[in-house]
Formats: C-alpha cells, sequence, structure tokens
C-alpha cells in the first residue's frame, strides 16, 4: 500500500514533464558561426528586462540629487544661453529667420540625445560588465536600454522646448505631425552609433579617450549652432552623408517651420541608417559571446 | 525519466595567454609600447618571433547527459573548470568546440544578488534582480510577498539596499535567486553565504526545488551541501571529467586526489619553515603510542600529533592548534593545545615539541587530513598556518572489538565512538508492561 502510494509519486510529475518536454524549447551551445544574426525574437522576450534596465538607470541617477528631473532641462538651457550668446549676438550667425535661442534649442534637444546616448551606449557593456559575467540575456538589451532612457531626458526637455515656442509666438502647424517620425530616426542613428562603439570599445579601450574629441567635432558637422544653408553649395553631398544633418533639418522644420530638408536626402538618410542599424545589431551580436572573455 | 534535459558533447573552451601580453586585446598604446620596447632590444617591432602563445583548456573535451529531475552537484579543486562549464552551459561564455542541447528553460545563479542596484530599494531590487534573472513581472508580483518573507525583512522593504547589513542584503539576494522556477537551474556557489540558520534554510529551499521535478546542477566547496542535495556528482580536475557517478563514492575518491598521505613532514631549513620572527615550525609527524611516525593508524590506537617548535623570539604564550579533516573535507575537530605548563606562559627562545593525544576509537575508517596552526590568543596572532600539512588513514580491523563489533560493512559517520551501552533485562510481568508495549507501537 504504502509502496504504491510512493510510485505514484514518483510517476505522477514525471509523466507530466515528459509530455511537456516535447513542447520545451531547445537551446543549442556551440560555437556561432552566424554571420548575420538579428536576434529580434531574443530582444522581444527580454523586453520587461529592457524596460527594467532603463527604469533601473533612471532612478537610481536621480535618487541622489536634489533637483532630480530638473537637470534634464538645465543642460540644453545653459548651453543656448552661451550659444546664443556667442553665435548669435557675437558671431551673428543667421538661423532661417527663427529667433536664434529657439534655433539652437530646437537642435540642441536631438543633438543632445544623441551625443547623450552615444556617451552611456558606448560604456554600457563595460559599466555593465559585472552583471553580463553572471547571467545570460541578449547583451544587445544593454545599449538599446542606455538609449531609451535618455528618451525620458528628451521628453521633459521638449516641454520646455513648447514653453519657449509659446513665448516667441511661434504656432506649430501639420509639419509637427512629423515630429515622431524624426525622433524614431534620431534613436535609430543613436543606436546604429552605439551599436558599433559598445561592441568596439569592449575590446579597444581607445575608443574611450577619443569619444568626447569626435563628439565635439561632430556637433560642429551638424546643423547645431548654424543653418545647413550656410554650407557652400559644391559642399553639401559631403555634408550630408552626416545623418544628422537631415534630423535636425527635419526637426527645425517640423517645429519652426525652418526650410524643409530635401525629401530625397531624407530618404537617403533612412536607408543609410537602416542599413547601418542591421549591420550594426549583426555585428554587436557577432560579438556579444566574445564580451565575457575579453572584458 | 529517460528524459534527457542536458546533453553536453565534447564541450571545450580554450584561451590563449600569450607571454607578451600581445593577445590582441591590448589597447593601441600597449601595442605601440610592446612594438617600441622590441625595437629597443633590436628586434623587428611587428615581428612574431618572441610571441609565446600559451593554450589554455579550463575545459575539455566535456561529456555528460542530464535527465529531468536530477540533480547533480559539480565538484573539484580551484581552477579545476567547474565555472566556466557553468558559464557555457548558462549560455554567459561562447564554447571554443563542442556542443551542448538543453530542453527548458534555463535559470542562472552564478553570483548572489546579480543585477542588484544598491540605490534602490528592496522592493525594486526584488524587481530588478528577478527580472534580470528570468522571471515575468507578474510571475515576481505573485510570488512577491513570499520572498519578502523568505528573507525576512519586511520592515526594511522600502529602503534602499545600500542601507542593509550585509546579512539582510544577502538574505534578499538569496531569496530572489530561490524563487526562480525554471526547468533547468544552474546554482554555483551561492550557498557559502549567511549565517548558519539561514544556509540551512537556502538548502532545505534547494532540496525542495529538486524534489519538485526540477533539474539542477550544482557547484559548491560544501561538500555536504553537495552530498545532501545531489545522488549524483561530476568532479573536474584541469578541465576533465574524472569521476561521474553516485555522490558519495565520487566526493570521497574525487578529494582524496592530491591529499597528501603522509605521516610526517620536517622543514630542516629554518629560514624556510613556516612561521614568522616569533615562531618557526620544523616539523610535525603522526606518531603512535610506541613512538613510530605512522600513515596508517589503527582504530582503536591512541596516537599523537607531534609539533615540533622552534621558539626564535621571548615573551610570546604560544597555542599550537590542530584543524583535523576528513577526506571529504568536513572538518571533524579543532584542538588547542591545553598544557597547563605553557598555557599561560609565555615561552623562552629554544626548541618544543608538544603532543597532542587523539584517543582510540574516536575518528571513523577513513583518510585524514590535518592543517597545523599555532597563534598567539592575545594579542591575537597567527605565527604559522600550514593546510594539508599531514594525512592520514584510519583503518578498522574485524577483530570483534572495535566500535563496529561483528557489523561488517560499511559504516557512516565521520566520528567512531565506542560508547558505553548499557542493557537492563526487565523480566516478563502480567498487565502493566503490556499495555506500555501496546501504546509504543500505536504511537
Amino acid at each position: 500500500m504504502a509502496e504504491n502510494m510512493r510510485q505514484m509519486n514518483i510517476e505522477g510529475p514525471d509523466e507530466a514533464v515528459e509530455h511537456s518536454s516535447r513542447l520545451l524549447h531547445q537551446t543549442v551551445i556551440e560555437p556561432s558561426k552566424r554571420l548575420f544574426y538579428l536576434n529580434l525574437r531574443g530582444i522581444w522576450e527580454c523586453r520587461e528586462l529592457l524596460f527594467f534596465l532603463a527604469w533601473r538607470d533612471l532612478k537610481a541617477r536621480y535618487a541622489q540629487t536634489t533637483i532630480g528631473f530638473a537637470w534634464a532641462i538645465v543642460q540644453p538651457l545653459a548651453m543656448m544661453l552661451v550659444f546664443t550668446v556667442v553665435f548669435s549676438n557675437f558671431a551673428k550667425l543667421p538661423s532661417d529667420g527663427v529667433p536664434y535661442p529657439l534655433f539652437v534649442y530646437a537642435a540642441l534637444l536631438p543633438w543632445g540625445y544623441f551625443s547623450k546616448s552615444l556617451d552611456r551606449s558606448s560604456f554600457s557593456i563595460v559599466v555593465e560588465s559585472n552583471l553580463i559575467s553572471k547571467v545570460y540575456f541578449p547583451r544587445i538589451i544593454v545599449p538599446i536600454s542606455a538609449t531609451f532612457v535618455g528618451l525620458v531626458d528628451f521628453a521633459i526637455a521638449f516641454l520646455l522646448l513648447l514653453m519657449m515656442m509659446a513665448f516667441y509666438g511661434v504656432m506649430p502647424s501639420w509639419e509637427a505631425l512629423f515630429i515622431p517620425m524624426f525622433l524614431l530616426l534620431i534613436v535609430m542613428i543613436s543606436l546604429a552609433v552605439s551599436l558599433w562603439l559598445a561592441a568596439l570599445f569592449v575590446r579597444f579601450r581607445d575608443i574611450g579617450a577619443a569619444m568626447p574629441l569626435v563628439t565635439q567635432m561632430w556637433m560642429f558637422a551638424t546643423p547645431v549652432v548654424y543653418p545647413a544653408s550656410l554650407v557652400p553649395e559644391q559642399w553639401r553631398w559631403l555634408y550630408y552623408l552626416n545623418p544628422l544633418v537631415g534630423v535636425i533639418e527635419g526637426f527645425r522644420w517640423a517645429l519652426l517651420k525652418a526650410p524643409p530638408p530635401g525629401l530625397e536626402r531624407i530618404a537617403v538618410t533612412v536607408v543609410f541608417v537602416i542599413g547601418l542599424l542591421l549591420l550594426g545589431m549583426s555585428y554587436f551580436n557577432r560579438m556579444e559571446r566574445k564580451f565575457v572573455d575579453v572584458i | 525519466m529517460s528524459d534527457v534535459r542536458i546533453r553536453a558533447e565534447n564541450l571545450s573552451k580554450k584561451y590563449m595567454i600569450s607571454v607578451n601580453k600581445d593577445d590582441g586585446s591590448g589597447s593601441l598604446a600597449e601595442r605601440l609600447n610592446d612594438a617600441a620596447k622590441s625595437l629597443v632590444r633590436l628586434r623587428s617591432p611587428f615581428g612574431k618571433q618572441n610571441l609565446v602563445k600559451e593554450e589554455l583548456w579550463p575545459v575539455k573535451n566535456v561529456s555528460f547527459e542530464i535527465r529531468t529531475g536530477e540533480v547533480v552537484g559539480i565538484i573539484g579543486r580551484n581552477g579545476a573548470g567547474k565555472s566556466t562549464l557553468l558559464k557555457i552551459l548558462s549560455r554567459i561564455t561562447d564554447p571554443t568546440s563542442g556542443r551542448a542541447q538543453i530542453f527548458g528553460r534555463i535559470g542562472t545563479l552564478l553570483e548572489v544578488g546579480t543585477g542588484f542596484h544598491p540605490e534602490l530599494t528592496g522592493r525594486d531590487n526584488i524587481y530588478l534582480s528577478g527580472i534580470i534573472l528570468g522571471m515575468k513581472k507578474a510571475e515576481i508580483s505573485r510570488k512577491f510577498d513570499e520572498i519578502v518573507e523568505f528573507a525576512g525583512i519586511d520592515k526594511f522593504i522600502d529602503t534602499p539596499v545600500k542601507r542593509y547589513s550585509s546579512g539582510m542584503y544577502v538574505r534578499l539576494a538569496f531569496a530572489v535567486g530561490a524563487h526562480l522556477e525554471p526547468e533547468i537551474l544552474i546554482v554555483d556557489e551561492v550557498l557559502a553565504v549567511g549565517d548558519s540558520q539561514f544556509q540551512k534554510k537556502c538548502l532545505d529551499k534547494m532540496e525542495d526545488i529538486g524534489e519538485h521535478g526540477r533539474t539542477v546542477l550544482f557547484v559548491s566547496h560544501n561538500l555536504q551541501a553537495i552530498t545532501r542535495l545531489c545522488k549524483r556528482v561530476i568532479c573536474l580536475d584541469n578541465g576533465k571529467v574524472i569521476a561521474d557517478g553516485p555522490a558519495n563514492q565520487v566526493v570521497s575518491t574525487c578529494m582524496s586526489v592530491g591529499a597528501p598521505s603522509r605521516g610526517f613532514k620536517e622543514w630542516t631549513d629554518l629560514s624556510t619553515a613556516p612561521g614568522d620572527d616569533v615562531a618557526r615550525l620544523r616539523a610535525v609527524r603522526v606518531k603512535t603510542i610506541d613512538g613510530r611516525i605512522a600513515d596508517v593508524i589503527d582504530i582503536r590506537q591512541t596516537f599523537a600529533i607531534e609539533f615540533e617548535i622552534e621558539v626564535l623570539q621571548p615573551g610570546w604564550v604560544l597555542t599550537p592548534k590542530i584543524e583535523l579533516y576528513s577526506d571529504t573535507r568536513e572538518c571533524i575537530f579543532e584542538s588547542f593545545d591545553l598544557d597547563p605548563d605553557w598555557r599561560r606562559r609565555p615561552r623562552p627562545v629554544g626548541r618544543y615539541v608538544s603532543r597532542g593525544w587523539i584517543p582510540g576509537n574516536l575518528l571513523s575508517e577513513r583518510a585524514h587530513v590535518m592543517n597545523a596552526r599555532c597563534v598567539s590568543i592575545d594579542p591575537y596572532r597567527v605565527m604559522f598556518k600550514v593546510q594539508d600539512v599531514l594525512g592520514f588513514r584510519v583503518v578498522d580491523s574485524p577483530t570483534g572489538d572495535s566500535a563496529r563489533g561483528d557489523f561488517m560493512g560499511d559504516m557512516l559517520g565521520l566520528v567512531r565512538p565506542m560508547l558505553k551501552w548499557t542493557t537492563e533485562f526487565v523480566p516478563r510481568q502480567e498487565g502493566a508492561n503490556i499495555k506500555r508495549g501496546a501504546a509504543g507501537t500505536v504511537s
């Protein structure tokens, strides 16, 4: 009697397990050979992790500051003041007929988002080295979440932009509907560049030293403090290789009715960015299984 | 029953270590520096002749199968490849060759508090760590109260964990891990934390997990935990599987690999002998009652552990100490020298021979390993500590006058004392005694 009971107890759950095992998902671990691998399914399965990492960064970042999220406004605001004094009052740069503070602030939002995302994501893998050496998840989650964190700052700074527009009496019209598109584009550019840098930085720490210099130069190669129309006609083709040019012009056009960026330029930018992003994801995923060995 | 959860086939992992430190991962400056140095030494700056690359295989050709519901322990010395193997199986690092198939959801616990952030509260960290370890948010919400209760920190749940005591931190961190419910759980050395009461709670929890038909792969240096939790143990050495089988058997064969079997150890050169400027160890010996050095001891015989110590600086109260371990590395006892002549008396310079007498019928039949230590209690100072300094085997003889009596099978236990047994004969009476006997069987 007692023995029967025990046998039943043993067999019961085992049978259940055997049935379910046919449905179990199988993981194969072997040296990876795939050249092109996006792992979109893996990213989707880890969407909660993506959200929580971003949430952790935000919460931890402002946990010990006094003014908290106000810092998201202070930085672009201060830059705007400095640039207005230097480039508008002293250097007398034109601004496409838009009040200069508004002109530069509208560009500082996407630019600031881009440069901060680059900063955070490129170092993200090394910063999280402790985490990634202890538990597996698609590593690409880390730079992606670092890119998403900046969106909160962007949103806060954007509110100030709306207030400034009201102050200067600039009313948005139908063009404003394109803002989400340009926002998506800047997120994609940031992510594409970040993925490359994050994967390379694990191996070549020189990138850390070069980064501030490169971002600074990149800013002056982007129409942040001046309008793109200032660039001589014969160099425009080269200038537009910088994908940020179209995006920033786009923001100004959608918000402030500055001259529109050419449609074909935007199209080229979109294609270029999608290509860079897909290759970046693939390169990152190819490198990710070596991270732990190299860090 | 025959349903495989983990199948590893010839898993290997290689690292390239080069003497020049040039493995292609150095920064540009390091590489240029190396090149410059070679120039100075009149070698070709980018040449390869001074590169000595060495291959290191932390895991080599490891194969095994683990079935549903098995709880398997992995043991081996430091650097045997245990952690690398777990990292390969949990996909943290890639194997260089070979292949493993895993059927089911894997959870990994390689560290206590994976993903914890000091600035966040206990509540936030439960969610964060849980999600990082692979739980779903809804699952965590469901188990939240259980986790808090397990950790016993309900009052501090909204306090940032940086304010926690280390004990609280570890309890909360483990509580999150213990509530992972994957089909396969991979655990590395995380039980070696917390106080003993909490450790016991963790062990119980792990046992529970195993009993629920989940597959567990478990690395620990705590062999008691391994033998308690696992029926099967795999032993690694130099990256290879050297034993795979029933836990007790593998633990005792595997752990005696490399354990010394010698009845004495002497240092003739005082300058290299263990110790400091106060005292140095000249020799340690296992001695039988008739004064012979031995590495095999009869279980019934009293024998001595002998310390020969050279005191170089006067004025210290010295206490030699024996730390005796079983072949499975469980501590059997520690013993301080309590000789009343020298117990609280500063020792003049000179040579001392101390013997600790271990009575017969105390230890059990097995190999033993000993650490020798000498301390001063007040002020506390360790003069020397030599691990695994001696190894000896205790043997029993089937003559009937040892603790095993006439029993010839294997006996369990770390000690085998000869207890005094007394038996009373109660002559049969009517009534009362029969009733008592009946009550006994009912309960």
